[in-house]
């Protein structure tokens, strides 16, 4: 009777978990391991961490084995009398030996993966990346490009205000966009702290080091769209500053590169006419929300004791010329506070600080224009 | 030496507060570091608590990004300077003179002073959490120039408490060498001293080795901070990744200071409760030896991604999956012991078992990691988490406990509840399996560490994690309620405790008078 009931209990607990699992908003119990990635190397990574792992499982398994053997049978309760034997040199030699050979055997794989891994010589293009606290930049080193990459993700999916997108936390608003089979060299330094450029199906990550350039190389088989992450902690938003990664053919990198010329000549002509207030209050509004608004947050407050307030604030609504000034060439007294003179253009310069002498309830009706940033750069 | 008359004179000790404030006796000392570690464990445990709380869905639940970092920080630091290593050291305090027969420590008085600085750095690190700008939060590592010119001001209260925790930890050592070599018994040779005593002394070295150099690393920093030096900034011609060789100078030989005691405790057990003698003693020494000195060439392993050249990755891989053959010495000599031994398992014997198995897991995944190429997916990922937690919990902090259920009768003169305490086992071992393997899972996903936020593709097994831990931290509450217990009553302990047990700790009465080996052991 009672046998019963707790079968018809469990069915019942077993059959909510099947629902709950089913029902599960979230994907995930299928992520297990490594990606084999989108390279030679990447596919080479993959093998080295296969072998390794099977050799751990396959020592593990042997000496598990041996020790759940001797704790079921060699027991006292099963009368069992120790035996008195404790040393064996022999025995000692034997399995000092056996690992290192297996060592010596997992080295070689490893020693050729790696100075494979290493070998940036010869590369066909090569692309600059800076980490900055809490961005990428990209600098096409053969082409005239370049430009900043930031998390797209709008702050109510991260405050739980809305339903989180597929891509939460991995989506940026300027991907890095490369071609396929081309053997890119990438050279990666930091413009503040240490960051990690990391894109898994590359096969590796690489520190970001400021004051130093350190190289790295891919040579991606297959079209995609990849995602990545910073990999070394790098201030508080270190969990916001994702990777996109867009492998094309040639043919579409080429017909990018084009637009790119043609944005970039667009942006020189729009910096040197005159801007109505509701225009820059709009375009500062946006270079505000994917700039500043991390510290300064959506309403200007600030976060008391670690970042100051914009609304009210003796910057924001004092003489226009101290607000160009930190903005442009950043703070002396707090390093988080970049100068972002070196990072944005001077429409989007003058935008923002438009914008916030005009938001927050700084009703200054200070209006900036890219020629007044031009002047102090 | 009129040792005998001044210690019958000694024997109204003063009682309460100046009891523990004024002690110079090693026993006393012992508990007092073993309390501390346990308070630091907890208060470290209720910050995991959080950040698993935080990580339990996708999504900024409790807490500000700058505060995540801050309890990841400092739940690292706490737990490694103020839970595992004040933790061995209680050990050492209250088992090294038992062991080798001496009556105390070498040096009582320091002894005293190396205890009583810890609560005050403990509490000089625990302020910065109350600071403006908040506590440090750059991870336990305090990477330059995150640590440096971009850090709170309460950097430098976090500094202060390094070199003081440094001190501590110097003294400490010294103690130990001076007792280890120049208080055994007549007769107690050094390869007659059991296995803890080694790793005691061999750790102590350690410490006494690199303590000073995370004491320079701190002073570099603090000069950066205040006195317009560049050591770790390239803009004034220093380097930040200068930073990192000198941090895991220290930090390598660190996860050793950690493991190394525990390694001691788990070769004192097994053997007890097996009733066959350790096998490979000899061998067991030399591969302590041969690890710590293994444990000065290889820090840069955890460095392959900061861009060395690749000469220096190939040496340093080489040099580290070379540690893996002491380490499976070890694990082969404890299988030795128990094979046909006459084993039962009574609580401490469980938790050293488990110590075998989830410490080999950590040691595998330590070799995985070893090997460069794969490291460059691996670093800095939750397949770094899980791996230093299986050799740090699942290694040290059982070991710990091991030893307390272990010698918590002779200490105590009572025995623990044995119901109570397999309860606490099985709710820990499985619990703690549940926290930390699927981290292996994230982390190959490519799960970044310190993030206190991540992608949905993460989220089922984070809040399995989360769970997990939530599971394993409570059991820790039923820890305490066991020791508390135990101190409080319980069945009079024998002197010899447990039916296997060797050594000259089980020849004196349970619970152990308050000096022991006034008059020297013979030791035959």
């Amino acid at each position: 009777m009672f046998a019963k009931k707790l079968r018809r209990a469990l069915c019942g607990l077993w059959g909510a978990v099947i629902l709950l699992g089913a029902g599960n908003a979230f994907a995930g119990f299928d992520q297990l391991n490594m990606t084999p990635g989108v390279t030679d190397i990447s596919h080479k990574v993959y093998d080295l961490h296969m072998l390794i792992f099977k050799i751990c499982v396959v020592i593990c398994v042997g000496v598990f084995a041996v020790l759940i053997y001797s704790i079921f049978k060699h027991r006292k309760s099963k009368g069992a009398k120790p035996a008195s034997f404790h040393e064996s040199t022999t025995v000692e030699i034997i399995w000092t030996t056996i690992p290192f050979l297996i060592l010596v055997g997992m080295a070689v794989p490893a020693t050729k993966t790696l100075l494979a891994l290493e070998d940036t010589r010869d590369a066909d293009m090569s692309i600059k990346i800076t980490g900055y606290q809490w961005k990428w930049k990209y600098d096409y080193l053969d082409e005239d490009i370049s430009f900043f990459s930031i998390l797209k993700t709008p702050q109510d999916e991260i405050k739980n205000e809305a339903a989180k997108g597929e891509n939460y936390l991995a989506e940026v608003d300027n991907p890095i966009v490369v071609p396929i089979n081309k053997k890119i060299r990438f050279l990666i330094t930091s413009n503040d702290v240490i960051h990690s450029w990391w894109v898994p199906v590359l096969g590796w990550k690489q520190d970001a080091v400021p004051g130093f350039i350190n190289d790295a190389w891919a040579e991606i088989n297959e079209p995609g769209t990849y995602r990545g992450k910073c990999a070394e902690l790098c201030g508080k938003d270190h969990g916001f500053m994702p990777i996109v990664l867009v492998a094309k053919t040639e043919e579409d990198y080429k017909a990018w590169v084009a637009e790119q010329k043609v944005a970039k000549a667009a942006e020189a002509e729009s910096a040197g006419k005159s801007w109505t207030k509701d225009e820059l209050v709009a375009k500062g509004e946006q270079v505000y929300k994917t700039n500043c608004v991390f510290c300064h947050q959506a309403n200007g407050e600030g976060v008391p004791g670690s970042f100051p307030a914009l609304a009210g604030s003796a910057i924001a609504t004092g003489p226009v010329e101290n607000h160009i000034d930190i903005v442009v060439h950043g703070s002396k007294k707090n390093p988080t506070m970049a100068a972002f003179g070196q990072q944005l253009s001077d429409v989007d310069l003058a935008a923002v600080i438009t914008y916030e002498r005009n938001a927050f309830g700084n009703n200054t009706g200070d209006m900036v224009q890219p020629s007044d940033i031009a002047a102090v750069k | 030496m009129s040792t005998a008359t001044t210690h019958d004179a000694h024997h109204d000790h003063p009682t309460g507060l100046k009891r523990w404030l004024f002690t110079t006796n090693h026993k006393d000392i012992g508990t007092l570091y073993l309390w501390f570690s346990f308070i630091m464990l907890l208060i470290g445990g209720a910050m995991a608590m959080l950040i698993r709380a935080e990580l339990f869905e996708p999504g900024l639940q409790f807490f500000e990004p700058q505060f995540f970092n801050t309890l990841t920080t400092m739940h690292g630091l706490i737990m490694v300077f103020g839970a595992i290593m004040p933790g061995m050291v209680g050990l050492a305090n209250w088992l090294i003179p038992m062991m080798i027969g001496a009556p105390d420590m070498a040096l009582p008085r320091m002894n005293n002073w190396s205890f009583w600085i810890l609560p005050f750095a403990g509490m000089l690190l625990i302020s910065t959490l109350f600071m403006d700008g908040g506590g440090p939060a750059f991870g336990w590592t305090f990477y330059a120039p995150l640590s440096t010119t971009f850090a709170p001001e309460s950097t430098d209260f976090f500094i202060f408490s390094v070199h003081m925790l440094g001190f501590s930890s110097i003294m400490g050592a010294i103690n130990i060498i001076a007792t280890v070599l120049n208080m055994r018994a007549p007769g107690m040779t050094l390869m007659k001293m059991p296995l803890f005593v080694w790793t005691w002394l061999i750790t102590a070295f350690l410490l006494i080795a690199v303590m000073p150099v995370l004491a320079g690393a701190v002073t570099m920093m603090l000069t950066d901070r205040h006195f317009g030096t560049s050591f770790f900034e390239a803009a004034g011609g220093g380097d930040p990744v200068l930073f990192q060789h000198v941090f895991w100078f220290f930090g390598h030989p660190e996860v050793y200071i950690m493991i190394l005691p525990a390694f001691g405790v788990v070769s004192q057990i097994i053997p007890t409760f097996s009733r066959k003698k350790l096998f490979g003693y000899s061998s067991m020494v030399y591969a302590t030896a041969s690890i710590a000195f293994l444990s000065f060439i290889v820090w840069a392993h955890h460095m392959f991604t900061t861009g060395m050249p690749v000469a220096g990755e190939l040496y340093f891989m080489y040099a580290t999956t070379l540690i893996s053959v002491p380490t499976a010495v070890k694990v082969f000599n404890w299988t030795a012991t128990m094979w046909r031994g006459s084993l039962t398992f009574e609580t401490p014997m469980l938790w050293a078992v488990a110590f075998v198995f989830l410490f080999t897991i950590g040691g595998f995944s330590g070799l995985m990691l070893g090997v460069a190429p794969a490291d460059m997916q691996y670093q800095d990922t939750y397949f770094v988490v899980a791996h230093f937690h299986y050799v740090l919990v699942t290694g040290a902090l059982f070991a710990i406990i091991a030893a307390v259920y272990y010698w918590l009768p002779k200490w105590t003169g009572h025995m623990y509840d044995e119901r109570l305490g397999k309860i606490h086992f099985w709710w820990s071992a499985i619990s703690v399996n549940v926290l930390f393997f699927p981290q292996h899972f994230l982390g190959l996903a490519g799960m970044p560490r310190r993030i206190p936020d991540y992608s949905l593709q993460f989220a089922d097994w984070n809040m399995i994690s989360s769970l997990g831990g939530f599971a394993f931290g409570t059991a820790q509450l039923l820890f305490l309620y066991i020791i508390i217990k135990t101190i409080r009553g319980g069945q009079q302990a024998t002197d010899q405790v447990w039916e296997g047990a060797e050594g000259l700790e089980w020849t004196i009465p349970s619970p152990a008078p308050y000096h022991t080996f006034e008059t020297a052991p013979e030791i035959k």
